[in-house]
């Protein structure tokens, strides 16, 4: 069995909220080779005019990921994920998340593609504060390769 | 000093740099995002599904990247949008050294209307192309 076309079009219920921290803004920045101060230190990003530490533009897949495993994970999806390869990935800020954001991550399939026994489903995340003020939105194409 | 609109033209090049990525940072990009896909990270799993090693994590390589253009803003919050193709993986051989990404980065457009330009850049590893149609979007003051 493969990937199901019928989910396109799909809203999943939104991941509990993920609640931005400091600590984990810098150990995330910290992994991939960072140390901008806009990361670090709340007076440094606050010069920038940021209200505190900011996460670097790509730290949104951890709160889109989590969201994204609602779909991965619904049996009726059909998604081996053994089998996923990340083809391609899309941010787009409304504004930089902050520390101490409380993001809702509300996950969609936009689309499903089968061609060749290879699904391509493009996932898109919106996120938002708590509040309802939109954040990011996060898109993603998940290639599922097919079975030999 | 980070760039202004005004100052900077289609055609400028950002400063190339080259970001080594070790086993090491394999290791601590898996604790910090989550992403404990073993063929990130043990060797035996990854050469069993046919990856010639280890690979890093496609969003490890995406966020490297965009490193040159936030250094280059002098503001990370500056990138509105960044989007990427993974086409290769970047292998991560385990010595000392790991694996080399190579990125340059050129301004490809300017939008006047928004004050932002868009940055296209380039990642190669070992000479190949790693990642695809990546694309920056820059605010700049």
């Amino acid at each position: 069995m493969g990937v199901n076309p019928g989910i396109a079009g799909r809203a999943y219920p939104p991941a509990r909220v993920y609640e931005v921290g400091r600590e984990k803004i810098a150990e995330f920045a910290a992994a991939i080779g960072s140390s901008d101060p806009a990361h670090l230190d709340p007076e440094a990003a606050r010069s920038l005019g940021h209200a505190d530490v900011i996460a670097p533009p790509t730290f949104a897949i951890i709160v889109a990921q989590r969201a994204e495993a609602a779909i991965v994970q619904d049996p009726e999806a059909g998604i081996d994920y053994s089998r996923v390869v990340h083809g391609e990935q899309r941010f787009t800020h409304r504004r930089p998340i902050v520390a101490g954001d409380r993001l809702v991550a509300t996950p969609h399939v936009d689309t499903v593609r089968v061609a060749g026994g290879h699904g391509m489903v493009t996932t898109r995340v919106e996120i938002a504060t708590q509040a309802g003020e939109p954040v990011a939105t996060a898109v993603s194409t998940l290639v599922v390769r097919g079975g030999e | 000093m980070p760039p202004a609109f005004d100052g900077v033209q289609v055609g400028d090049e950002l400063p190339a740099a080259s970001y080594p990525i070790t086993r090491l940072d394999l290791v601590r990009y898996a604790g910090a995002s989550g992403d404990f896909n073993v063929i990130h990270w043990n060797q035996r799993i990854a050469t069993s599904v046919g990856l010639p090693d280890v690979i890093a994590h496609g969003m490890l390589t995406m966020a490297t990247a965009a490193r040159l253009v936030t250094d280059w803003a002098g503001d990370p919050a500056a990138v509105v949008e960044y989007g990427v193709r993974f086409t290769k993986p970047v292998v991560v051989p385990d010595d000392d050294s790991g694996a080399l990404l190579e990125v340059a980065g050129v301004v490809a457009a300017k939008d006047e209307q928004a004050r932002t330009v868009r940055v296209d850049l380039t990642a190669t590893s070992r000479g190949d192309k790693v990642l695809g149609r990546a694309q920056a979007v820059v605010r700049l003051p």
